[in-house]
C-alpha cells in the first residue's frame, strides 16, 4: 500500500490536527509557566482565559472592543472612499498626476503613523483622532493602488467601448473602476490590517478605552495577563476582517477565480 | 474615386516615433469607398493595414492627410463603424453574453431585451451554451466569434474587420464568411477587411487593395465582378475567380518576394 503525503489530508483532518496543535502549545505554555519562566513575564493561558472572562463577563471587554472595531471600520471606509477618488481623478489626469509626483513620493515614503500626535492635536484624544490616524494610513495604501490599477487599464479595451457610443461615465463605470477591481481589492486586503494598526496605535497614544488602550493600560499595572487577553482579541478581530474582504473579494471578482 | 463615396481617404500618412527613430506606417494612401462595398486590404505582414484601420476608426491620427466619413472629417472616435481588431477586445470581468451585449448595454436598450438579442447572435456564430461562460474559459476562436456577435449587435453601418476569421478552422471559416455576406447583403453594410488569405479576400470582397510593404501605399485595386450572392464554398471553382486570384497574386507575389530579400 503507498502512503499519502501529509499534504493531501483532508481538510477536516487538517483542522482536527490545528487544533491539536493549539492545545498542545497552551498546554507547554501552562506548565512552562512559573517552572520554566517567571509567570511574571508570560502569565499563563489558565490566567489570560480567566480574564478574558471576568472582562467579558463585566461588560468592559466588548465596550473595548467594540471602540476598536468602530474606529478601524471607519477609519478603513473613509480611507478608502477618499482613496479610490483620489486615485481614480488622478489616473485619468495625466497633467495632475505629473504636476504632483514627487509630493506624492514623498508624502508615501513618510511613516504614517509618525502623524499620531499631529492627528491627537487636532481631533482630540476621543475616538476621532484613531479614526482620522487608521484613515490616512489606508487612504495612501488605496489611492496608490487604484492609481496604478487606472494607469494600467488596457487602452484597446476602451477605444472598443468608445467606438460603441460609451460616454465618458460609461468607459469609466464599464471599463475603467471594474479593470482596476484587482488592484483596488489587492490594496483593500492590506489596508484592513493597516486599519487596525492605525486604531490600536491612536489607543495606545492617547485614549481611554478601545483594546490598544487595554494593552497599554495592563502593560503599565504589569499585567501580562491582562496585555496577553487583549492582544488575543486583536488577532481575533484582525482574523475576522480579513475574512470578510476575503469573501466580498470572492463575490465581486467570481470571473478571476473561474479563469485560473 | 466618386465624389459620393461613404469613406473617402485623401493623401493620408501615417508614422510613429519610436525614441530617435521615426518609422512610416501609411505612406500616401487614396481611396474611396462606396456605401454597401465591401472591400478587402490585403498586403504583406507589418505593412499598416491596421494602422489604416485604426485611422478610419478615429483611433489614430493621421500624420498628413485625412479621412472622410459620410462627408465629415474623421477627427474623434468615429462612432459610426463598428470595429473588431485583432485583439478580441473583450472584458474579463463579463460573462461571453454581457459582453456581446456590452453595446446594447451602452445605448441603454432593457436588459431584457439586449440578453434576448445577445443569445440569438451568439447562437448565429455558434456560441450557444456558452452564454454564461467567462473569455478565459473559451478559445481563441471562440473569443474572435464573440467579437463579431458583440460587433453585429453594435448595429453600426459600417464594419471594420482586422483579420477577422485568421484563427478559425477551415469549416468554421466558410459559416462565418457565410453569415458576414449575409448580413451585410441584408443590413446594407459597408465593410472594410484586413486579410492575408487571398482566397478569403476574392470571395468576399467587390474590390481588393493590394498594399506595397511598409510603408503601405495601394499598389493594385483590383474590382472582384463576381455575382452575388456568392456561395463561399464553390465560388472559388469559378474560371473567373481563377482569374482574378492569378492578376492579384501576380502583384502581391512582388511584395512577398522583395520583403524576403
Amino acid at each position: 500500500m503507498s502512503e499519502k503525503p501529509l499534504g493531501d489530508m483532508s481538510g477536516l483532518a487538517m483542522l482536527g490536527c490545528q487544533v491539536l496543535l493549539a492545545v498542545a502549545l497552551a498546554g507547554l505554555w501552562q506548565v512552562a509557566s512559573g517552572t520554566l519562566v517567571d509567570d511574571f513575564f508570560i502569565s499563563n493561558p489558565g490566567d489570560i482565559a480567566r480574564r478574558l472572562w471576568k472582562w467579558t463577563a463585566d461588560g468592559s471587554l466588548l465596550l473595548h472592543t467594540w471602540a476598536t472595531v468602530h474606529a478601524t471600520a471607519l477609519g478603513f471606509l473613509i480611507g478608502v472612499a477618499i482613496g479610490l477618488v483620489l486615485g481614480v481623478w488622478l489616473g485619468l489626469s495625466p497633467f495632475l498626476s505629473r504636476l504632483l509626483d514627487p509630493f506624492l513620493s514623498a508624502l508615501n515614503a513618510l511613516p504614517k503613523v509618525a502623524l499620531a500626535p499631529l492627528l491627537v492635536l487636532w481631533f482630540g484624544i476621543g475616538i476621532e483622532s484613531k479614526i482620522a490616524l487608521a484613515a490616512v494610513i489606508v487612504l495612501f495604501l488605496v489611492f496608490l493602488n487604484t492609481y496604478a490599477g487606472v494607469r494600467e487599464v488596457d487602452q484597446d479595451l476602451i477605444d472598443a467601448v468608445r467606438l460603441m457610443k460609451a460616454t465618458r461615465w460609461q468607459v469609466l463605470a464599464k471599463v475603467i473602476i471594474p479593470s482596476s477591481a484587482s488592484w483596488v481589492f489587492a490594496s483593500l486586503k492590506i489596508s484592513v490590517p493597516y486599519a487596525l494598526i492605525g486604531a490600536v496605535l491612536g489607543e495606545m497614544i492617547a485614549a481611554n478605552r478601545g483594546l490598544g488602550y487595554l494593552v497599554q493600560f495592563s502593560g503599565a499595572q504589569f499585567d501580562t495577563a491582562g496585555v496577553f487577553a487583549s492582544l488575543f482579541v486583536i488577532a481575533l478581530v484582525a482574523a475576522l476582517l480579513n475574512w470578510t474582504v476575503d469573501v466580498s473579494q470572492r463575490r465581486v471578482e467570481r470571473w478571476r477565480v473561474i479563469g485560473r | 474615386m466618386s465624389a459620393g463615396a461613404l469613406v473617402r481617404i485623401e493623401g493620408l500618412h501615417k508614422s510613429f516615433t519610436k525614441g530617435r527613430e521615426v518609422v512610416d506606417a501609411v505612406a500616401g494612401i487614396d481611396l474611396g469607398i462606396a456605401r454597401r462595398e465591401i472591400v478587402a486590404v490585403i498586403g504583406p505582414s507589418g505593412c499598416g493595414k491596421s494602422t489604416l484601420l485604426h485611422m478610419m476608426a478615429g483611433l489614430y491620427r493621421p500624420s498628413r492627410g485625412r479621412v472622410v466619413y459620410n462627408a465629415r472629417t474623421v477627427a474623434e472616435v468615429n462612432t459610426s463603424v463598428a470595429y473588431m481588431t485583432q485583439k478580441d477586445n473583450l472584458l474579463p470581468w463579463r460573462t461571453i453574453r454581457d459582453n456581446v451585449a456590452l453595446p446594447l448595454e451602452v445605448t441603454g436598450v432593457s436588459r431584457r431585451e439586449r440578453q434576448a438579442r445577445a443569445d440569438e447572435v451568439l447562437e448565429r456564430v455558434g456560441l450557444r451554451g456558452f452564454e454564461a461562460r467567462y473569455v478565459s474559459e473559451l478559445s481563441g476562436g471562440m473569443r474572435k466569434r464573440a467579437s463579431l456577435a458583440r460587433m453585429l449587435l453594435q448595429g453600426a453601418e459600417s464594419l471594420l474587420l482586422d483579420e477577422p476569421f485568421a484563427a478559425l478552422d477551415a469549416q468554421l471559416k466558410l459559416t462565418m464568411q457565410t453569415l458576414l455576406l449575409r448580413l451585410a447583403a441584408e443590413a446594407g453594410l459597408t465593410v472594410v477587411f484586413v486579410t492575408h488569405d487571398l482566397v478569403e479576400a476574392v470571395t468576399l470582397a467587390d474590390r481588393v487593395i493590394v498594399c506595397t510593404r511598409r510603408p503601405a501605399t495601394v499598389a493594385l485595386e483590383q474590382a472582384i465582378d463576381l455575382a452575388r450572392p456568392r456561395d463561399v464554398t464553390h465560388v472559388r471553382f469559378e474560371p473567373r475567380f481563377k482569374e482574378l486570384y492569378d492578376a492579384i497574386w501576380e502583384r502581391l507575389r512582388q511584395e512577398y518576394q522583395e520583403e524576403a530579400v
